[in-house]
């Protein structure tokens, strides 16, 4: 007689800990020959607030940590992925990839972590500088990261644009509360299991699944996120834009509507880590 | 022009009658002992009695045919009148700017742009006097301070920005930008010259044409600036003025034309601004308010941080958007940094703005002077210990005392809101992990001050404190090379350097 397989019950990622949603509400996930899959965590506005709530616990302390050790964290985080990579790339094909193309969306998922984990202890010097006033003061600027970051993940790519999105946001010691993609969101189940082992801090990345709509008034209006980077449709972007004006509240909205090769090298960029960095200016007196 | 010398009853301090032969030596209080002789700035500002808008390298009369008139704040005297901008103007010159940045000045190789802005830079220069004359009688700053600083300051961003224009493959690395095109403008009263260098030089330098919108109390040195424009032969279209209150800076905000958008000013109108271009997917640049926390510690060389509290508060009348307006002393040093602060306040000479003896000028308008006085009655209302010198004020125009307040919670209006007057408020601290806490507890971030003899201790604060500019030792200070901009409501986007061209480009 056939051993009826154990199915996994997906729970999201957030503050270093597997949840369900607050309201217990779930969503029923199908593969692309339209069987049942799983019921996916239906996250709510609390569910959001909470991540905030551990992104901002754990914010100081990944800042803190040196360049050098969030570059190998990111590495690590490659590490785990790499290693479960068919089981990821099984994920993305639920959504109907072809099994070539889920292999390769993982495979430049991994190598879009070591770009990042590579720029850990070299943008400042990118970014920064010293500035040659007109007096004597040593000048210099440098980078600082924004606070919490909220990210918005498009329905395509469900795992190499969510980590392109929130991979730069990270590098520079931002943390994240991350809306995965609602269509195919087990990718990001999954990812959240691999961000466990990957010594990267609790509520660095927190993930969460679920719907728009309900979730997007909240990002737009926290006050404790302090960018929001996303895809976006033109109705989304005006309801992000009217909430982030209630904080002064940056926003880096990306068109959905508009065709987008995740895959390309134009995907990932020091202009991203920029992104969710602060510039300071300290002038400090020469003199005896 | 200037006030008549005021004759002024000896008033004696009450600290001077406390203290008594053989203890303390009386402190030498200079400020009300004598009349000083007047001493105005005679130089010719040069002012026509009418400006008209600046649009496509001309002067013209406003569509609508009407004028208002712009007020020396010093004595309530008209000076000219400004042309009042319709919505028909602001059109004309976005048209005019959007053939520029098609045209000429889009094409012109970065070099020959450079040359423009180098012109203007010197051609302001050549005739400093002039402007900062100007600049003083129209927004009752003192002269010292149109002439020694903003002025100078801004021929210096244009020298500044020039240079940057044959060079822009070096501002962002590994990418090639271009301009954005049309940039909309909008700029406060508190700096008008100093504020319209900053934001036309890093938009022209990259390439960009510009309408921009001065404060309708500060117009006239904008509009001397575009006699200059003229005379270095900048082409039509790539500056247009357009004149007038909110209406016309929503009207310039909210038009279709604009790439980008630029402003500086309150948090609040900033705020609405964001509203409005909500779902515009315009780039933006906000320049907003602070209440910014400037902290000494006990080990700081007090004399030195007693000017640069002064200097950081007292500014400009305190309207500055990075004045240091919440003092924050360590406990162990706060009456010793009261009682000296008190001393220095009491020289400050308040008045006409155009003596170059005066440190304090003439509030900006009546309208500001009614909210500074407003937000002083909360404070007083709400238990905080008030000191104002008692020198005279001159009998007509706008102007307030110095100010101080000790005593001050967190939770006090007068510790929360920006003021944007010469009013300071007072707390106190401990540690510094309470520093950085009460410094950090606002809804702004733009600037903050450190004074401190230890170095790692000022490495330390200016790792901890969320705001733009850190000031170490020093309070106010700027330059075209070093980038100015807020953390949170503050703002964001950066002005000057390299990282304040990144906000005037597109990355290709």
């Amino acid at each position: 007689m056939a051993r009826l397989p154990i199915t996994k019950t997906p729970k999201v990622y957030v503050g270093g800990a597997f949840i369900r949603s607050e309201s217990a509400r779930v969503f029923a996930l199908r593969d692309a020959a339209g069987e049942f899959f799983a019921n996916i965590p239906q996250c709510t506005r609390k569910d959001l607030r909470n991540a905030v709530e551990a992104a901002a616990k754990a914010g100081p302390g990944w800042a803190k940590r040196t360049a050098y050790n969030r570059g190998q964290i990111l590495y690590r985080l490659a590490e785990m992925i790499e290693a479960r990579a068919s089981e990821m790339a099984a994920a993305i094909a639920l959504g109907g990839a072809t099994p070539a193309a889920a292999a390769r969306e993982v495979a430049a998922a991994v190598d879009r972590l070591i770009y990042y984990a590579g720029w850990t202890d070299k943008y400042e010097q990118v970014l920064g500088n010293v500035n040659p006033v007109a007096a004597p003061y040593f000048n210099f600027t440098v980078t600082e990261p924004m606070g919490i970051i909220g990210v918005i993940a498009p329905d395509e790519a469900p795992l190499l644009a969510l980590i392109s999105l929130f991979a730069p946001a990270i590098t520079s010691g931002n943390t994240v509360v991350a809306l995965a993609s609602t269509t195919q969101p087990y990718p990001a189940i999954l990812l959240g299991e691999m961000l466990a082992t990957s010594d990267l801090p609790g509520g660095v990345v927190n993930l969460l699944t679920g719907f728009r709509a309900e979730m997007i008034p909240t990002f737009a209006t926290h006050m404790h996120l302090r960018a929001i980077s996303a895809v976006v449709n033109a109705a989304e972007r005006k309801a992000l834009a009217l909430g982030a004006a209630e904080s002064v509240k940056r926003t880096i909205l990306l068109k959905a509507e508009e065709k987008r090769d995740w895959f390309a090298s134009g995907a990932q960029s020091v202009d991203a880590i920029r992104d969710t960095l602060e510039f300071k200016t300290t002038w400090h007196p020469v003199g005896a | 022009m200037p006030s008549a010398p005021v004759a002024k009853k000896s008033s004696r301090t009450p600290q001077r009658v406390a203290s008594r032969a053989g203890r303390r030596a009386p402190e030498l209080i200079f400020g009300d002992l004598w009349a000083f002789d007047p001493a105005p700035e005679s130089a010719d500002p040069k002012l026509k009695p009418r400006y008209d808008l600046f649009i496509n390298g001309k002067f013209v009369a406003p569509k609508g045919g009407k004028y208002f008139d712009s007020i020396n704040p010093a004595n309530e005297r008209k000076l000219a009148e400004i042309a009042l901008a319709s919505p028909a103007d602001v059109d004309a010159a976005y048209a005019a700017a959007q053939r520029a940045a098609n045209g000429v000045w889009g094409k012109m190789p970065g070099r020959e742009r450079a040359k423009y802005l180098y012109r203007i830079a010197r051609l302001l220069q050549d005739r400093a006097r002039e402007f900062a004359v100007a600049e003083t009688l129209d927004g009752g700053k003192p002269i010292k301070e149109s002439r020694d600083f903003d002025v100078p300051m801004a021929a210096a961003h244009f020298f500044y920005h020039a240079g940057w224009a044959d060079k822009l493959e070096y501002v962002a690395p590994g990418r090639r930008v271009a301009p954005l095109g049309v940039v909309g403008q909008v700029i406060p009263w508190n700096f008008p010259l100093l504020m319209c260098a900053w934001k036309l030089a890093p938009a022209l330098a990259m390439g960009n044409t510009v309408v921009l919108k001065p404060a309708e109390t500060t117009s006239i040195t904008a509009l001397k600036l575009a006699e200059i424009f003229q005379d270095a032969g900048l082409p039509p279209g790539v500056v247009n003025f357009v004149t007038g209150a909110g209406d016309v800076g929503a009207a310039v905000l909210n038009h279709p034309t604009p790439a980008k958008i630029a402003f500086t000013g309150s948090t609040e109108v900033g705020k609405i601004i964001m509203r409005s271009l909500a779902g515009s997917d315009k780039k933006m640049t906000m320049e907003l308010g602070g209440k910014a926390a400037n902290i000494i510690f006990d080990d700081a060389p007090l004399d030195q941080a007693v000017e640069g509290i002064v200097n950081g508060i007292f500014f400009n009348q305190g309207h500055v958007c990075c004045a240091g307006s919440r003092l924050l002393v360590q406990e162990g040093i706060a009456e010793k940094v009261l009682a000296k602060l008190k001393a220095r306040i009491r020289t400050l000479r308040v008045g006409d703005p155009l003596d170059k003896n005066t440190d304090i000028g003439a509030i900006n308008s009546r309208e500001q002077l009614t909210r500074i006085r407003a937000l002083v009655a909360a404070g007083v209302k709400e238990g905080c210990a008030m000191f104002q010198p008692d020198c005279a004020l001159p009998p007509k125009g706008f102007y307030f005392r110095p100010t101080i307040f000790s005593g001050v919670s967190m939770s006090s209006r007068v510790a929360r809101e920006e003021i944007f007057g010469p009013v300071l408020s007072i707390l106190t601290f401990r540690t510094v992990d309470e520093a950085i806490e009460k410094a950090n507890n606002t809804a702004y971030g733009l600037s903050a001050g450190v004074w401190t003899d230890k170095g790692s201790r000022i490495l330390k604060l200016s790792t901890e404190l969320k705001a733009g500019v850190v000031w170490a030792n020093t309070y106010n200070k700027f330059d075209p090379a070093s980038p100015f901009g807020g953390y949170k409501e503050s703002g964001f986007g950066r002005e000057g350097g390299r990282q304040g061209l990144l906000d005037y480009c597109k990355l290709i």
